[in-house]
């Protein structure tokens, strides 16, 4: 090796050193503040998720973890999602927590991501299968449709045998929250379900249809006016949430179907849903608490970070059950129920 | 005059064998499917319409008097109107041989910020609504600018802008939806487009699906009787030339852009009308909608050739096919998939008529 040559492979050593000393003093001081924490929702523009990103936000801050949130472009958009749980797993997070868009689709990359460590705490929608995460916190949605299914038929009294429903729900590939919602409402009602796992397979006369909205107002408009089409004499309309019943409520309003005789129920609780309740538009719905959910996984994510323990089911269930509480103006006897001032203090979006 | 009584010189008789025709092109073939091409050629407009009534038609045998009713066939209409208005915008956009990706989140923005200033801001109905009009023009006229002058590809530019609008969507809207019920107690001239008028036999038209087939009578005109539409056509048939001819293909771009995002925001209006409430929610394809009415009712993704009427009758298509197949018990899959055929199918029409220009 000529000097020249050995000099220059010095300097080059000398910088790589100097170089290395820089990383490991990033890493130190990266390792000395705040755990990551992740909320991956999935989209930005729902309230619902809105509300979570609060809740996860301020429990976070109080817990001295550092936040980083990620949603989907659209509903059902896995891929933003997958890049989200790298990108969380490359940064060292302790844990996170995700609204799946797609609840088979994600689960390798859930798996990856325990694999490297992290604690993966799944909201609202379960995964299939449910034990492919560390936990799941979530609004037990076959019961928050059995709930407004038991209110319908309460309400309708012996008319309940002669009814005619429509279904409005989310989307073509029936995530399980779209099932679950639609299968638990025909239970609380006293349809036979059949295969619980999928809707569009009963074979009640008193069913009119199903039809998807995208748990939109758009969507609910043009699904109630076909539903109307194929049964005009409709009564009792089932709807997978608050957004999508109040585009079928407009659909009603336009054949003048808004008199009353159609019993509109749904799901969520969002504050313009609870008001819409009030108004007399939504004869019930049951509400959920994804305030409550984002902040309780925060908890958690933190109690795994310092102890290495994960957080219990609710017994009887393969997941957390945060709650479902029936709103209504018109209580059924037999169906626990708060009315819509109360239901507007616990409202959320 | 004659000397044998035939009629005819000396030299016309040492013609009588020859061709007897007066000066043309040489006709290649007349079967049957050259001479429709011809015709699609000459009239490319109907094919869409052709399409709809085999569609009508085939509905009104699948699914009886339940699809085959003119409230039935209104609500069709009705159902269409906010596609049908996007679609008119994409039409100008596609002319030129550009492509509006953002026209969806236009509509949208617009109709927030209608609805966030009237009823959250309290500002007066009217001042809400011209801004609503303003906003989506404003976003068009940048696509326009992005498009004509930074002279990026529309397709980029657009994408670009979907995702920008999309967000300031969520800014705006702080993701809340303004009621129904909030909005007739203080904004009611947001949901005009909206009311109904019965047209006899059961029928029944909102002032939304009129107000949009008079977008399309406007701009039908502009592009059929005025020198503006003659250099949009020609602009997107062949820009060099166009720019060559003295056309000022630079301003008739931003126009386009700028015309088809004001479009856009009376679209906002009528999707108040329609759902009640202003909302931050769905629409997630409706800008693939527009593309796929215009495609269906055969305007070329070319550019230069196309036409308003054939992209009303695409979105009606599409609105038949689906309301039909429901009707007719299809589950909404099929439907979908039915869509996506008439797509191909349109475009490979398209693309042999335009064979004959070759």
């Amino acid at each position: 090796m000529s000097k020249l040559k050995f000099l220059k492979a010095a300097e080059f050593l000398k910088a790589a050193v100097a170089g290395l000393a820089l990383c490991g003093a990033m890493a130190a001081t990266s390792a000395s503040a705040a755990d990551i924490v992740g909320l991956i929702t999935k989209t930005e523009g729902n309230p619902f998720f809105v509300k979570m990103r609060e809740g996860a936000k301020a429990k976070a801050d109080e817990l001295g973890l550092e936040l980083r949130t990620f949603a989907g472009k659209f509903d059902g958009d896995n891929d933003s999602q997958v890049a989200a749980i790298e990108n969380l797993i490359a940064a060292g997070a302790k844990g996170f927590a995700i609204v799946p868009s797609d609840s088979t689709a994600i689960v390798p990359t859930i798996k990856q991501a325990r694999d490297a460590g992290l604690l993966v705490i799944v909201l609202d929608t379960p995964l299939d299968p449910i034990d492919a995460a560390d936990a799941t916190f979530a609004t037990d949605n076959f019961k928050a449709g059995e709930l407004i299914g038991a209110w319908a038929k309460g309400t309708l009294g012996d008319k309940a045998a002669d009814a005619k429903i429509a279904f409005l729900d989310l989307s073509v590939n029936q995530p399980t929250v779209d099932y679950l919602r639609d299968q638990g409402f025909m239970k609380g009602f006293g349809i036979d379900i059949k295969d619980p796992k999928r809707y569009g397979d009963e074979d009640d006369p008193r069913i009119c249809g199903h039809e998807v909205t995208g748990g939109a107002e758009d969507g609910g408009r043009t699904a109630m006016e076909t539903l109307l089409q194929k049964c005009p004499d409709v009564n009792v309309v089932y709807s997978i949430n608050e957004p999508a019943a109040a585009g079928g409520w407009e659909a009603l309003k336009a054949v003048g179907k808004d008199d009353g005789s159609v019993l509109v129920t749904s799901i969520d609780g969002g504050c313009p849903g609870v008001e819409n309740v009030k108004a007399g538009i939504i004869g019930a719905t049951s509400q959920q608490y994804p305030l409550k959910m984002a902040a309780m996984a925060m908890e958690a994510i933190q109690k795994f970070a310092a102890t290495g323990e994960k957080p219990a089911k609710t017994e009887g269930l393969d997941f957390l059950d945060t709650g479902a509480t029936l709103i209504t103006d018109k209580p059924v006897q037999g169906v626990e129920s708060i009315d819509s001032a109360e239901g507007l203090k616990l409202c959320w979006g | 005059m004659s000397e044998d009584g035939s009629g005819m010189t000396a030299a016309e008789r040492g013609l009588a064998g020859a061709s007897q025709g007066v000066a043309s092109f040489e006709e290649h073939s007349h079967s049957p499917l050259r001479r429709l091409q011809h015709f699609l050629h000459a009239y490319p407009t109907a094919i869409p319409f052709i399409v709809l009534l085999i569609g009508i038609l085939i509905f009104s045998i699948a699914a009886g008097g339940r699809f085959f009713h003119p409230f039935n066939l209104s609500l069709v209409l009705q159902q269409v109107t906010i596609i049908g208005v996007l679609g008119i915008a994409q039409t100008l956009v596609i002319l030129t041989a550009g492509i509006d990706l953002s026209v969806g989140v236009m509509m949208v923005l617009s109709s927030i910020i209608m609805g966030r200033l009237a009823v959250v801001a309290g500002v007066p109905v009217e001042i809400s609504f011209a801004l609503g009009l303003l906003t989506g023009t404003l976003c068009g006229f940048i696509n326009g600018l992005l498009v004509a002058v930074v002279r990026l590809p529309p397709f980029i530019v657009t994408l670009g802008t979907w995702s920008i609008f999309g967000a300031l969507i969520i800014f705006v809207s702080r993701s809340e939806t303004i009621r129904s019920q909030d909005i007739e107690a203080v904004a009611p001239m947001l949901h005009w487009t909206g009311t109904r008028m019965a047209i006899g036999g059961g029928a029944v038209l909102t002032y939304g699906s009129i107000l949009m087939i008079a977008i399309a009578g406007v701009v039908w005109y502009m592009l059929n009787r005025t020198a503006f539409g003659r250099h949009v056509y020609a602009t997107g048939d062949d820009p060099e030339a166009a720019r060559l001819a003295g056309i000022n293909t630079r301003n008739t771009l931003i126009a386009v852009y700028t015309l088809a995002g004001f479009i856009c925001a009376v679209a906002g209006w009528i999707l108040i009308g329609r759902i009640g409430a202003a909302s931050p929610l769905g629409n997630q394809t409706a800008n693939l909608d527009a593309i796929t009415a215009v495609v269906i009712g055969g305007t070329s993704l070319f550019g230069g050739r196309g036409s308003i009427v054939g992209t009303l009758v695409g979105a009606l298509i599409v609105g038949v096919f689906r309301n039909g197949l429901a009707l007719a018990g299809v589950d909404v899959l099929w439907q979908e998939f039915t869509v996506g055929l008439l797509i191909i199918l349109a475009v490979a029409i398209d693309q042999w008529i335009r064979k004959i220009s070759a």
